[in-house]
């Protein structure tokens, strides 16, 4: 029971890691927010390059106060597995 | 000179204060002409210094200080020649970058670095030679030579050994990982962090604070406590020049220039 609800926990945290990432990219690189799911590949729907997706790696770094080494998320292109990685530092 | 505008940067002097502007787009990659301009302003610096007491290095491109070296002009020179002939260019453009960063190093202006974006190699390198660092908070510093099969060549390393701790360097020696400037703040790297868009505006500030000082008194404190690698810049070199003649690079170098990924900066 205890397992369940700690797992139920973790995983509502990171629905709203996700709902913040999307939130913070809509508004830096002016992309409506209803167009952006956790799925989705950030480079294509925010067309960004590397050197954004840097920025973006600030941008997230500063709002959840967490150091994500670049490295971490090179490979990883989707909202959710970025959330994943950026929950992995709370 | 008190004013000169060239290809790839431009500076002037005001209020005891010259400003060096960085804006060779994209991303001020430092390459021959870049070097060539560095190469001007170090002759000016004599005069510069018995009119001003600091000097603060900006970039105008929106990308960021300085993104390094330019890759894609190496690799096309080094298409160019020989491998004999391509060694000797190499360790040629590195004693004059390190002429002039030696020279930035020791000048009896006080330097400040004003950092926005990315950060990376050859750019941070001109930073490190640079007295103050005041970070933008979309900064990001990195050495990414190993990337390539490198070390980073233009005197990074024992600029950043006389700065902050070995730790640290290590971590982005061996990682080639970037960080930002809360963390250079942090580690001792950053004096100062500036919300986005106000790194200029905070180095002006501080640059002004400067201004008030005797400027030999300031010029003997700063001879005191930022001694020249000498020998760990001139060692540097070598390593660096016995590593380039590795096949490794070459592939580093077309991985990165032939990469049509949109992700080259990333590791």
């Amino acid at each position: 029971m205890s397992d369940v609800y700690f797992d139920a926990e973790l995983m509502k945290t990171l629905e709203q890691t996700t709902d913040e990432i999307l939130n913070l990219a809509a508004v830096h690189f002016k992309v409506p927010r209803a167009n952006l799911q956790p799925n989705d590949d950030f480079f294509k729907k925010l067309g960004i390059d590397s050197l954004q997706a840097l920025e973006l790696l600030t941008r997230l770094e500063n709002h959840f106060g967490v150091e994500l080494p670049d490295y971490e998320v090179a490979g990883v292109s989707d909202f959710r597995t970025l959330a994943t990685r950026i929950q992995a530092r709370l | 000179m008190n004013e000169y505008k060239g290809e790839s940067l431009c500076w002037q002097v005001a209020d005891g204060v010259v400003e060096l502007t960085l804006d060779r787009a994209p991303a001020n990659e430092i390459g021959l002409a870049m070097l060539d301009d560095l190469e001007r302003f170090a002759a000016a610096l004599p005069e510069l210094e018995s009119k001003a007491s600091a000097l603060i290095l900006y970039s105008k491109q929106s990308a960021g200080f300085s993104a390094g070296a330019d890759l894609r002009e190496l690799y096309t020179l080094i298409q160019q020649t020989d491998a004999a002939s391509a060694a000797k260019g190499v360790r040629e453009f590195l004693e004059r970058i390190h002429t002039v960063l030696n020279r930035i190093d020791m000048s009896s202006l006080t330097t400040i670095a004003a950092v926005h974006g990315v950060c990376f190699g050859g750019g941070f390198e001109l930073v490190l030679a640079c007295d103050l660092i005041v970070a933008d908070k979309m900064a990001r510093f990195c050495f990414p030579e190993l990337r390539l099969g490198l070390i980073p060549g233009f005197g990074g390393i024992p600029r950043l050994k006389r700065d902050i701790g070995n730790g640290v360097v290590r971590d982005l020696l061996l990682t080639g990982r970037s960080v930002n400037a809360t963390k250079a703040l942090a580690v001792g790297l950053a004096s100062q962090v500036a919300a986005e868009g106000e790194a200029l505006r905070v180095a002006r500030a501080t640059a002004a604070q400067v201004t008030k000082f005797d400027r030999a008194t300031a010029a003997a404190a700063k001879r005191f406590i930022k001694p020249l690698p000498t020998e760990e810049l001139r060692r540097e070199i070598d390593i660096f020049c016995q590593l380039f003649v590795k096949p490794a690079v070459m592939q580093g170098l077309r991985k990165f220039i032939e990469n049509t990924d949109a992700h080259p900066y990333l590791p």
